[in-house]
């Protein structure tokens, strides 16, 4: 290039041995064989001459082959995907591969210099930018003027608010929302899926129900769901317990929760206190519980315990006993909040 | 024998009264065409004279293969630390005898947290005698017949079995049922290529650290289309090409870095000077 | 313009390029484009394949946005219920958000739809572990030195912002495992000390999961986060013209220069070239290789979760820490914190950002060093900053490993709580011995170097002296190779100035210097410098004694001996036997 090397520019002296400078510049067999030149050049226009066959099988495998929930396919793997992804990959890797091997074959290969600048600007322009930006200042006189200055930075500073202010509505306060479920005396824990109640001598020993409240699937007197859309995922992401049932000899309760079950048959929230992961991964026999997401470990028949894993708190147990048709009911609600922990949570 | 015969007849028959919900009772009545007492009990009807036979068989392998854990009677064995060496086998059902001995469960091939799936050790009359045999100790479930795993589902069944799968299984068996990890280096086995009939057994027993999910909540129609699911998700093609295992992003990621290193390959090979005189010295 | 090259003896192409300078004058006119693009036209970019890993994360993000738009024409960002009555009968009839059953439609309904999705999702994977491959490379070089101080800073941005455009991405199917993703998220944003439920709702608009975070992630998703990828990746490519690209030291290749190709026309078919590279090397994955099969998790539903939940790989580190965390938490007044979530939720990412973005600052204030650097180190030649990404490496490794403890027990049939106890400890031991190991090699790799500017390469030509012993032949290296090795500087231990000031009081500005000195002495203290033209002469000198020593056996036929370098050897070749 026609500059010259940039004075400002570090320029270590090169010992212990001095710069040999650039090695000189080898031809190519395709630079000096006419043969291997025209070798090259047919490669490279097959490959672009392959791309255009795999863009057409492409648009025949599009139209050829079906979709949907009976596909066609090859090996047990729907064969539109595997064909599509092929013919597409090949089509554009036959226009890579062409195209690097022209520029490796047949484009000049001969190396070039470039001088490298400071990226810092000479020190006189340096001079003259801050002597232009000092006049500017200097006319508008923002300077001479702090009322002017500070009124004004006040008042783009003050356009923040509303901005802030305009994200409130982002969603409502939090309230007691946290804290709560729907959970409350006399509601029958069912399991989930089909809604059907549970009565204890259905369970044998060993037994894990994943349950919900029995309201998920009541309807109201015009025959709609109770809860439906956004409301029951709000309620189930709370809500949802599992219910399991021990021999009553392995259970070692705490003294108020002496009568939270029905002839061992315990009922804890299914919501991790970690980060709030649904959790049943019941071991039968050593009544440990597994959070498949971060191995949080409650021991069901010591109240919840974490015995392993990063959870702090005990998993909220439900107290539950049953109802004049001997259905398993909630004979209070929970007794603190469920899920994982919040800074109000106390 | 006769006797014993009615008390595990008499026993299915009650539970099924008060356990199956009505619509249930009524759907099998729909599916089991040659009367309720034959499909639950086929062997047993087909060979009532051969009850006696089959049990002291089943005694005579027990006391070779299994006596040495489960003691002579099957009470049960207790380590020196009091932990089950093994468990006594009173009233836990023919269903378990057939799941653990058929599956190569049982007997273990040495003392571990868990046993582990293996061919199985006896032939299908072997493992019929077993279970006539541990059935005879006390009640239990008993080996489901094939309609009560097997046969057309509807689709809005088969959707409501992918609901229960989801709910009480992915937790531990992962979503495309390949299997997961339990505490202490126990695991939750792939589900894929189990028989039918395995699987329905384990949901009634509980096997080892798997909750039981009886009858009585989790009703055999419910089971069926748990079944159902799972089979059909067997025979779906995969989509999307190989499935890399089934396990989620953390094999997805492996792969993703797979895909990196080609593209590396690339680039080496897009930036290699073949023909300059300097590759040649450094060689 | 070059069109005058084409002209003379093909009118039909003269005619054609006349056409081309007409619009080019055209556009010129309008646009003074000119000026600028005799200069960037063939505008020098040195050839190295590691110089090309940066591409590799550029090809995968256009990819995304050309995959990306196309799967804007099909996916519904809604949260509204429906009840699936698409082609994929296992899921049909259930009720489930808009947005997965606008995905379940992409996979199953429209054709190629399937492909579309999974190529987006690999280039993805590929984009961030390229812009982390890229990030090592310029890092290892000491590429990040002054005057590119600033284009690391973006690129670190760049790396945050393509994982949080990854997550929300993750997250927009609404089925199992994105919605379990978002729980874990919500627990981690609950945790923040204060604000954490009200951050929550107003997230969430509402209580988790709400109806809103779907449509809000879209915006994220496909707005707002390609927007300042786009425009910083601009400003990430103008800097890189700017300051031009770094190069190896070699002959001829100095601070003041850049060698290498030119932009027309090699630079250009190479890159490009390579875009199709890329671009279909994503599609052969997203072909053959599946990649999030949403329709096996089915809708998102508070009371499921399956085994095997992770976030993708480039999260793995976040989800490691979560995991291998013990259960602290603080209770006090009436208020909890959370340290079991808060520390690796916030406090870690947060640490961790802060040292990758603050790296180059921190080690330019130890070692003194303010000079432009254009020249690249090799990584064994900062022996220190190299075991120090090894060290970083190895954290990574082990927090990804941890976050996929279950899969690892799994496969591998490990204890999980075996692998997480080891994990709490390892991450304490681990990489320190990996930095140690790392920095030694280097400094091995510095002293083989040294050894061969000293005493040749070895030539694998056995000597036996008239004494009988036996020595290794080594003969020098080329004069290139010798200059290349060493094309690099003296490393200087920052030596404070004084401690004390006038009234010998140790000074707060004093102190930070005998600190800097003494990290800079424990950077440096161990690296060995090249040697000086005294010691390569007396390197050379000493060959020359050994050669002495073979002067006796001059005129014997000791094959192999006309190999020693000294002898001409034109027409020669080692004996057949």
């Amino acid at each position: 290039m026609g500059d010259t090397p940039d004075s400002h520019l570090a320029r270590p002296a090169p010992e212990p041995i001095p710069d040999p400078g650039l090695e000189p510049h080898e031809p190519r067999p395709t630079d000096v064989d006419e043969k291997a030149e025209k070798r090259a050049e047919r490669q490279v226009a097959s490959l672009f001459g392959l791309s255009m066959v795999f863009a057409v099988l492409f648009c025949v495998c599009y139209f050829a082959l079906k979709v949907g929930n009976h596909p066609t396919t090859w090996l047990g793997m729907g064969a539109s995907n595997v064909a599509l992804g092929v013919c597409f990959g090949l089509a554009l890797l036959c226009i890579g591969i062409g195209a690097i091997q022209w520029a490796r074959k047949l484009m000049g290969d001969q190396e070039i210099v470039e001088y490298r600048h400071t990226a810092a600007s000479s020190e006189e322009d340096r001079v003259e930018a801050v002597s232009s930006l000092m006049k500017g200042v200097a006319e508008s006189g923002i300077a001479r003027r702090p009322l002017i200055r500070n009124s004004l930075l006040g008042a783009t500073a003050m356009l923040g608010l509303p901005a802030i202010v305009l994200l409130r509505d982002l969603g409502p306060l939090p309230g007691n929302d946290l804290s709560t479920t729907v959970w409350k005396k006399g509601i029958r824990v069912v399991q989930d899926v089909d809604g059907a109640p549970i009565k204890p001598e259905d369970m044998v020993v060993g037994q894990l129900v994943n349950g919900e409240p029995a309201l998920f699937f009541e309807n109201d007197a015009e025959g709609e769901p109770l809860y439906e859309g956004v409301r029951l995922q709000q309620a189930k992401a709370k809500a949802a317990v599992i219910i399991v049932r021990m021999q009553p000899d392995d259970i070692t309760p705490l003294p108020d929760r002496k009568n939270w079950g029905v002839e061992g048959i315990l009922c804890y929230s299914k919501i991790c206190t970690h980060v709030g992961c649904p959790i049943s991964l019941w071991e039968q026999q050593t009544h440990h519980l597994l959070c498949p997401c971060h191995q949080s470990t409650f021991d069901l028949a010591n109240n919840g315990k974490v015995v392993f894993g990063p959870a702090a708190r005990p998993l909220p147990q439900l107290p539950i006993t049953v109802d004049s048709e001997g259905y398993l009911i909630a004979s209070e609600g929970f007794q603190e909040p469920v899920g994982p922990s919040f800074w109000e949570r106390g | 024998m006769r006797l014993l015969t009615r008390r595990i007849s008499g026993g299915l028959s009650a539970k099924r009264r008060s356990r199956f919900a009505a619509p249930v009772v009524l759907l099998l009545g729909l599916l089991i065409t040659g009367g309720a007492y034959a499909a639950l009990a086929p062997a047993n009807a087909n060979t009532k004279t051969d009850d006696a036979t089959t049990i002291a068989k089943g005694r005579a392998l027990f006391l070779v293969g299994c006596a040495s854990c489960h003691g002579k009677n099957a009470e049960g064995i207790l380590t020196v630390r009091g932990k089950n060496y093994g468990p006594a086998l009173a009233g836990v059902g023919a269903a378990a005898v057939d799941f653990q001995v058929g599956t190569g469960r049982m007997p273990m091939a040495q003392p571990g947290v868990q046993a582990l799936q293996k061919p199985p050790a006896y032939n299908a009359d072997e493992i019929e005698a077993l279970a006539a045999y541990v059935a005879s100790l006390g009640t239990g479930p008993s080996i489901p017949s094939a309609d009560q795993y097997s046969g057309k589902v509807s689709n809005q069944e088969l959707v409501e079995g992918g609901e229960f799968f989801r709910t009480n299984c992915t937790a531990c068996h992962n979503f495309a049922a390949a299997g997961g990890a339990l505490p202490g280096g126990k695991f939750a086995p792939s589900l894929v290529g189990v028989s039918a009939k395995h699987i329905y057994e384990a949901m009634l027993t509980g096997p080892q650290q798997m909750p039981v999910f009886s009858n009585g909540v989790l009703t055999p129609q419910d089971k069926k289309e748990i079944i159902s699911y799972l089979k059909s998700s067997e025979t779906e093609p995969n989509y999307g090409g190989f499935a890399l295992g089934s396990i989620g992003p953390v094999s997805e990621g492996m792969f993703a870095w797979l895909g990196v290193g080609v593209l590396v390959g690339f680039a080496v090979w897009i930036a290699a000077h073949t023909s300059r005189s300097k590759k040649k010295k450094e060689a | 313009m070059s069109n005058a090259k084409t002209n003379g003896t093909k009118p039909a192409t003269a005619e054609k390029s006349s056409k081309a300078a007409g619009a080019a004058t055209w556009a010129d006119d309008r646009l003074g484009i000119a000026t600028m693009a005799k200069k960037q036209i063939r505008k020098v970019f040195p050839d190295h394949w590691s110089f090309m890993l940066g591409e590799i994360a550029l090809w995968s993000f256009v990819t995304l946005l050309i995959t990306g738009v196309f799967l804007t024409f099909w996916f519904k960002p809604s949260m509204t219920d429906v009840v699936y009555n698409g082609s994929y009968s296992q899921l049909r009839g259930l009720p489930m958000s808009e947005a997965y059953a606008s995905t379940l439609n992409i996979s199953f309904d429209v054709r190629g739809g399937l492909l579309l999705r999974q190529m987006h999702h690999w280039a993805a994977m590929l984009f961030i572990a390229a812009m982390l491959v890229h990030m090592m490379r310029v890092f290892l070089t000491g590429a990040f030195r002054k005057p590119r101080e600033l284009n690391w800073l973006i690129g670190g941005v760049l790396l945050l912002l393509g994982i949080v455009e990854g997550f929300a991405g993750y997250s927009l199917p609404d089925d199992l495992l994105s919605g379990t993703g978002l729980r874990i998220a919500d627990g981690l944003v609950k945790a923040t000390p204060v604000l954490g439920s009200y951050m929550s709702f107003f997230m969430f608009g509402g209580e988790f999961p709400g109806d809103s975070i779907v449509s809000r992630l879209y915006t994220v998703h496909i707005l707002l986060v390609p927007g300042l990828l786009l425009a910083l990746i601009g400003a990430h490519m103008l800097l890189l013209v700017y300051h031009k690209h770094t190069q190896w030291p070699g002959p001829g290749r100095t601070e003041q220069n850049v060698v290498g190709y030119p932009m027309m026309p090699v630079y250009a078919a190479k890159a490009g070239g390579f875009f199709f590279i890329v671009f279909g090397t994503v599609a052969l994955m997203g072909g053959l290789m599946t990649i999030n099969p949403v329709w096996r998790f089915g809708p998102y539903n508070p009371a499921e979760v399956t085994a095997g939940s992770q976030p993708d790989w480039y999260m793995g580190i976040a989800e490691g820490l979560l995991r291998i965390m013990p259960g602290w938490e603080t209770h006090l007044w009436g208020f909890t914190l959370s340290w079991n979530i808060f520390i690796p939720g916030q406090i870690a990412p947060i640490a961790l950002l802060s040292l990758v973005l603050g790296y180059p600052f921190i080690e330019q204030w130890i070692t003194g060093d303010k000079r432009e650097h254009h020249l690249l180190q090799r990584p064994r030649d900062a022996p220190t900053r190299t075991a120090f990404l090894a060290a970083m490496i190895t954290v990574y490794g082990l927090l990804w490993a941890a976050g996929g403890n279950d899969i690892l027990a799994h496969v591998f049939h490990l204890n999980l709580n075996k692998i997480t106890y080891f994990m709490r400890g390892g991450i304490f031991i681990i990489p320190p011995l990996v930095f140690l190991l790392a920095k030694r090699w280097a400094i091995s790799l510095q002293r083989s170097d040294n050894d061969r500017l000293l005493h040749g390469y070895e030539t694998g030509v056995i000597m036996r002296d008239a004494q009988g012993g036996y020595t290794e032949r080594h003969l020098p290296i080329s004069e290139a190779e010798a200059y290349t090795l060493t094309a690099r500087e003296r490393d200087h231990i920052y030596v404070a100035s004084s401690t004390v000031d006038a009234n010998g009081v140790a000074a707060p500005a004093a102190r930070m210097d005998t600190l800097r000195a003494k990290l800079s002495h424990l950077w440096f203290k161990d690296y060995l410098q090249k040697p000086t033209v005294e010691e390569l002469e007396e390197g050379h000198h000493h060959a020359e004694i050994e050669h002495e020593h073979d002067v006796p056996l001059e005129g014997h036929a000791a094959d192999g001996h006309q190999f020693d370098g000294r002898h001409d050897i034109a027409g020669e070749e080692l004996r057949q036997h």
